[in-house]
């Protein structure tokens, strides 16, 4: 599966090859051809693919919604008496899930003033934080040609080392945050590269590597948490760290009034990092020489075997990150073994949205952060189960990542054709051969 | 970790022969880390352990056939094995340095003393029964069997089954509905069947018309089908537990004279019809896969599709259906967890079992029979855990359930090495 394991490919799109014009009208023709080639790129285009698919998502969720809504199934019995009871009993089950999830992940209308009703966006970028870092992880790994599924085990050692020297260790404030979060770092980067250096050495799969690590480090990691003088709170039975000390938690960004905190600045460096990495560095070429095919990587003189290590040292610390980012910023008053709250694996979904690009990514995170914090409000506000986000969330990746399929939905044409109406006539004799 | 040793034999008149020798020391050494593992657990840190005595309980009490318990000085045991285990190594090491590859059976040989003296140390003072370890290890690994089945099926046509996870799901959950339903466990068998077609439909769709990256769809096809599950149990099932969660569940079906087999035979042969379906199963799909002219289509396409082209196999229908029929199987794998074991449906109650089906296919090597001896083997450690748990062990009970997982990637990395997937794996067959 190493070969199939490839970064994301180019939109499949693409695949459709663009159809020649060799003999191009000209003239005052050319004006107006231009403008509605123009126009069919844009509404066939990736930007419009993806508000589409984002769009198509959320009717399916609807549709979900509406159809398990008890209201719904009542006013449904009696659907042909009085019909208009029906699309009532939709649309308000619908409107108030939507709107919910709205006003819990962007603005909330309720709430007096602009500083109360902005509250749920800083929310949304909060939620956003860690999953940004872990989707960089997975999209460099993905870049390289690895599938990480270990999001879980480096988060949970990033988060005991990180969460161990803010705990016990005694350091001035300022650098002891700096010092808890390279621990975590070099607590997840480690948890990684064991992965990249089997797999270099051994040629260990990775993915068979890191789900057995997830394993081993949730285990680890909850013997730590459960034996005193280790990561147990002294005094207490329970699994659970004693809280940050003060000195080593990010400080809240906006005031103590809003939960988002200075980790998402680590979080907007390391995407800057990870764009500079892939795009501009030396490093960065040669992971993307070996993702884009290994064997001629090798043949240019690119070590692939380091490359691997390399790789996998900095997915995990990006993974690390998002770990981090749980025990100083979100949970900072003690933590169990559940602090990765599936972040490890959400990641992946949002590496693929943001098809690991690093500001792909940072905006795929910060979507599925907005559905987290919205999806929270909507199960307290409309009783509609959080699980519809998940439904959304992999829906939208799954239509971003087939452009056919969202074109043939609305029948939008193919970038890069011309209009049906219009056949091209082939002037050209064809010669054979 | 491999050396390459050049021997060139000139010989008089003759053109030189050179013969290379490709040596592989990966088994020496993962056999020598067990070897010095073992001395350092059984007899460094079982030392307090004389005097003491393991047990092995061979039968259960409804036994026809009555084995005595087997009673093993805990201490000795450690030591004897240890022994042999050092005595192994050392005989790897000499078979690498004479240029012979390591046996296959000196390393399952290794295994199983490593095996007896671990259960005997881990048992000091205490009983383990045996017949209780290879039942339990049957009821974990019939998921990951099917699931590993299911992924080898797809795989080797030439589309990668991440989706694994969410098969075994929506197997489970259309089982439970529809066994609640009508009452009938069968047709909640073919529910489940019908289900994993479904979500292999999705992937076949839109790995094979849409071109889409198969990772991609396997990974979010499993997050599609656990949040449509979740959703409708909190919605529809947990309300209408009694109407929708309650599945008849297959009786328990004892094989006459089989089932009496000392100490193998409860763990074979007293189990349901899904168990004795998947021995079917396995025996079909490996017969299938490699000596009828499906499974050679099936090969072909996923190892060279513009060869299979060529000759007239239309490949991305035959993909197409290999991957419905691979989601087929899978999904009896998910019945299991709800008409098998478990006996209703709960949110995420596959619990990752679909990845470890699909390292089981990669441990596996693509190979059905090797693939379902690598899901016995993680259905073995898995209740491996349980069965300590039970008893108490001498060891925090954490690093006893990591164990199994460190094994594999010892295994992985030291034995099995860099496996090959098929050739086509993963790759979309444009025209």
């Amino acid at each position: 599966m190493s070969d199939s394991t490839r970064p994301p490919a180019e939109p499949a799109g693409a695949v459709a090859a663009p159809a020649d014009h060799p003999d191009a009208p000209r003239g005052q023709d050319a004006g107006s051809e231009r403008w509605s080639q123009a126009m069919r790129d844009i509404v066939g285009g990736s930007a419009a693919i993806s508000v589409l698919a984002v769009f198509l998502a959320l009717v399916v969720g609807a549709i979900l919604i509406a159809l398990t809504d008890e209201p719904v199934q009542k006013a449904s019995g009696y659907l042909f008496a009085r019909p208009g009871d029906m699309f009532a009993a939709v649309w308000d089950s619908v409107s108030g899930a939507y709107s919910a999830l709205f006003q819990g992940s962007i603005y909330n209308f309720r709430r007096p003033g602009f500083a109360a009703g902005i509250r749920p966006l800083t929310e949304t970028l909060t939620f956003a934080t860690p999953l940004i870092a872990a989707g960089l992880g997975v999209g460099l790994a993905f870049r390289v040609g690895m599938f990480n599924i270990g999001g879980r085990g480096q988060m949970l050692i990033a988060a005991a080392s990180a969460g161990w020297v803010a705990f016990a260790v005694d350091l001035p404030a300022g650098i002891h945050l700096i010092v808890a979060v390279l621990a975590g770092l070099v607590g997840g980067a480690l948890w990684g590269g064991i992965v990249g250096l089997l797999k270099a050495r051994t040629g260990a799969h990775e993915v068979i590597v890191t789900i057995m690590l997830n394993f081993v480090a949730l285990y680890l990691v909850s013997y730590l948490l459960r034996t005193p003088g280790l990561l147990q709170e002294p005094g207490s039975s329970n699994p659970q760290t004693p809280p940050m000390k003060p000195t080593a938690v990010f400080p809240d960004l906006l005031g103590p009034t809003y939960n988002l905190h200075a980790g998402f600045l680590t979080v907007v460096a390391a995407t800057v990092f990870v764009w500079w990495l892939l795009s501009r560095s030396n490093l960065g070429f040669q992971f993307r020489a070996v993702g884009e095919n290994p064997n001629a990587a090798r043949v240019a003189g690119i070590n692939v075997q380091s490359v691997y290590v390399s790789a996998m040292l900095i997915s995990g610390g990006l993974v690390g990150l998002a770990g981090i980012n749980q025990v100083l910023g979100t949970v900072t008053t003690g933590f169990g073994a559940g602090i990765d709250a599936n972040i490890g694996f959400d990641a992946i979904t949002v590496a693929l949205l943001g098809r690991s690009r690093p500001w792909g990514i940072f905006f795929a995170g910060v979507l599925f952060g907005a559905f987290k914090a919205g999806g929270f409000s909507m199960q307290a506000a409309e009783g509609v189960p959080i699980d519809i986000v998940l439904v959304v969330q992999s829906l939208i990746v799954l239509f971003i990542a087939a452009p056919p399929l969202v074109r043939a939905i609305f029948r939008l044409p193919t970038p890069g054709t011309k209009p049906r109406s219009r056949p091209t006539v082939v002037k050209k004799e064809v010669t054979a051969g | 970790m491999s050396t390459i040793t050049q021997t060139v034999q000139p010989s008089q008149g003759q053109p030189a022969l050179s013969t290379v020798v490709l040596r592989s020391w990966k088994a020496a050494i993962a056999l020598s880390i067990f070897a010095v593992l073992g001395l350092l657990i059984f007899v460094l840190l079982g030392v307090d352990t004389q005097g003491q005595v393991s047990t092995f309980r061979l039968s259960q009490s409804r036994d026809l056939i009555q084995l005595p318990d087997l009673v093993l000085p805990t201490f000795v045991t450690a030591v004897v094995s240890s022994i042999l285990l050092f005595a192994m190594a050392a005989w790897s090491i000499w078979i690498t340095t004479h240029s012979r590859k390591v046996p296959l059976w000196l390393v399952v040989v290794f295994a199983v003393v490593f095996m007896i003296g671990f259960l005997t140390w881990a048992a000091a003072g205490s009983t383990i029964p045996v017949p209780g370890l290879f039942v339990g290890t049957i009821t974990l690994s019939v998921p990951l069997i099917f699931g590993a089945l299911g992924g080898v099926i797809s795989e080797r046509s030439g589309v990668v089954n991440v989706a694994i996870e969410g098969q075994l799901l929506a197997g489970a959950f259309s089982s439970a509905v529809v066994a609640s339903i009508t009452g009938n466990p069968y047709l909640g068998l073919v529910a489940a069947a019908i289900a994993g077609v479904l979500v292999s439909f999705v992937l076949a769709a839109f790995s094979i018309k849409y071109l889409v990256d198969q990772v991609i769809v396997g990974v979010v096809l499993n997050v599609l089908v656990i949040g449509l599950t979740s959703f409708f149990f909190s919605q529809l099932l947990s309300p209408n537990a009694a109407a929708l969660n309650t599945p008849e569940r297959f009786p328990r079906i004892n094989i006459p004279l089989l089932s009496e087999i000392p100490i193998l035979g409860p763990a074979l042969f007293r189990q349901t019809f899904i168990v004795y379906f998947m021995y079917v199963a396995v025996a079909v799909i490996y017969f299938g896969l490699f000596h009828t002219k499906w499974g050679l289509r099936l090969r072909s396409v996923g190892e060279h599709p513009k060869a299979a082209d060529t000759v007239g196999i239309n490949v991305n229908g035959t993909r197409f259906w290999n991957v419905s029929l691979a989601g087929a199987i899978v999904g009896f794998g998910g019945a299991y967890f709800t008409l098998g074991s478990v006996g209703a449906f709960n949110k995420e109650m596959t619990a990752g079992l679909g990845f470890i089906a699909l390292a089981a296919v990669i441990f596996g090597r693509w190979d059905p029979l090797k693939a379902t001896l690598a899901a016995l083997l993680f259905g073995f450690a898995s209740n491996l855990q349980n069965v300590l748990s039970i008893i108490g062990s001498p060891v925090p009970s954490e690093f006893m359930l990591m164990l199994p997982y460190v094994v594999t990637i010892f295994a992985v990395a030291g034995l099995v090495g860099r496996s090959r997937p098929p050739a086509a794996d993963g790759k979309p067959y444009i025209k």
